[in-house]
């Protein structure tokens, strides 16, 4: 992955607008938050291989990160602190927003074909 | 303590090592044969590497071969199970007790280890430890291995009491660093541990509970 440069991902995101695709969007401020501070709460959701078709998605500049916006016929899809991005092998677009420390905190991908692991095909 | 055969049931790639890996040293050294079955390849994990060299749809590729060769510094094979990260609690639990079963009763072990179910922090810790304590409950009592159930919640020694089993690793630490080195993508949250003097003193000694102390 690489530091998102805005106008590269708008046109990759322009690429899916009216064509049905495949989202995975998440958040998550990990597994261990309260354990290691009993004062934290841990948060966290995912939605993998929602099959939407957006008429039209924006990538916005907010100073540290970026946020996107999917607009849907009934809805919207929308993630907030993406910093990296990359168009992977299979034409997915994969955008992810990471700490200091290199953890994710939120990702948000697009695929024409349903998202399955690379590990999956050794078992 | 000569254990000939020894079954690890854990739900991701590094579990093995921070929780068992110097008694897997130690077993290893003294001729047992362990497996470490892991319940998924922690695919939802969020150390991506740091730097950042993984992502959501690699890291699974990374810690299978993380895996891998930190199975081969502690000398252990590994299964892995199937399942999905962070996905455990929501599958029906009678399906996965007979899974574990049916393969217990092929492999024949005469010790599990696994965790404590409630007290072992991360929902998949607790989901598959709860399987893996029922599959060894439904076994025939003739073919039913010891069980040892690592603990992690803070809340462990207030409501169960002391581990019957305290074990220090000392002498296979350097087994142990070193298994828990080839998780490089975990490696970032373990440096952070590692800075904290009482947190690596911790991974030297390692506890379980036996299966007489549940509740």
């Amino acid at each position: 992955m690489e530091a998102i440069v805005r106008e590269d991902v708008q046109k990759e995101i322009d690429a899916f607008a009216g064509k049905p695709v495949y989202v995975h969007l998440e958040t998550t401020n990990g597994a261990y938050a309260s354990h290691f501070n009993e004062k934290a709460h841990n948060v966290g959701a995912f939605i993998r291989n929602a099959n939407v078709t957006y008429s039209h998605g924006k990538i916005i500049s907010t100073g540290g990160g970026y946020r996107v916006g999917l607009k849907l016929e009934l809805g919207w899809v929308y993630a907030e602190g993406l910093t990296d991005y990359e168009v992977d092998e299979q034409n997915r677009l994969l955008m992810a927003g990471h700490d200091e420390q290199g953890r994710l905190m939120v990702a948000l991908e697009i695929s024409q074909t349903p998202f399955a692991h690379e590990a999956d095909s050794h078992e | 303590m000569s254990k000939q055969r020894v079954i690890i049931i854990f739900p991701h790639p590094d579990d093995e090592t921070f929780g068992t890996g110097g008694t897997i040293a130690d077993f290893i050294e003294k001729g047992a044969n362990v497996t470490y079955w892991c319940g998924t390849l922690g695919d939802m994990g969020r150390n991506m590497g740091n730097p950042v060299f993984a992502n959501r749809e690699t890291l699974s590729t990374h810690r299978r071969k993380e895996l891998q060769e930190a199975t081969e510094v502690l000398g252990i094979d590994y299964v892995h199970l199937g399942y999905r990260d962070k996905t455990i609690e929501f599958e029906p639990l009678e399906e996965i007790v007979t899974h574990l079963r049916t393969k217990l009763e092929q492999e024949k072990p005469d010790l599990v280890i696994t965790h404590f179910p409630g007290y072992a922090v991360h929902p998949d810790h607790d989901a598959l430890g709860r399987a893996a304590v029922e599959a060894v409950k439904e076994m025939k009592e003739e073919e039913r291995p010891e069980l040892w159930l690592h603990a992690i919640s803070n809340q462990a020694a207030t409501d169960l009491g002391e581990p019957a089993i305290v074990r220090d690793v000392s002498e296979y630490w350097d087994t142990k660093w070193k298994a828990l080195r080839t998780h490089l993508s975990q490696a970032d949250g373990m440096v952070d541990l590692l800075n904290r003097e009482d947190q690596l003193e911790r991974l030297k000694t390692e506890r379980f509970y036996t299966g007489d102390q549940l509740r």
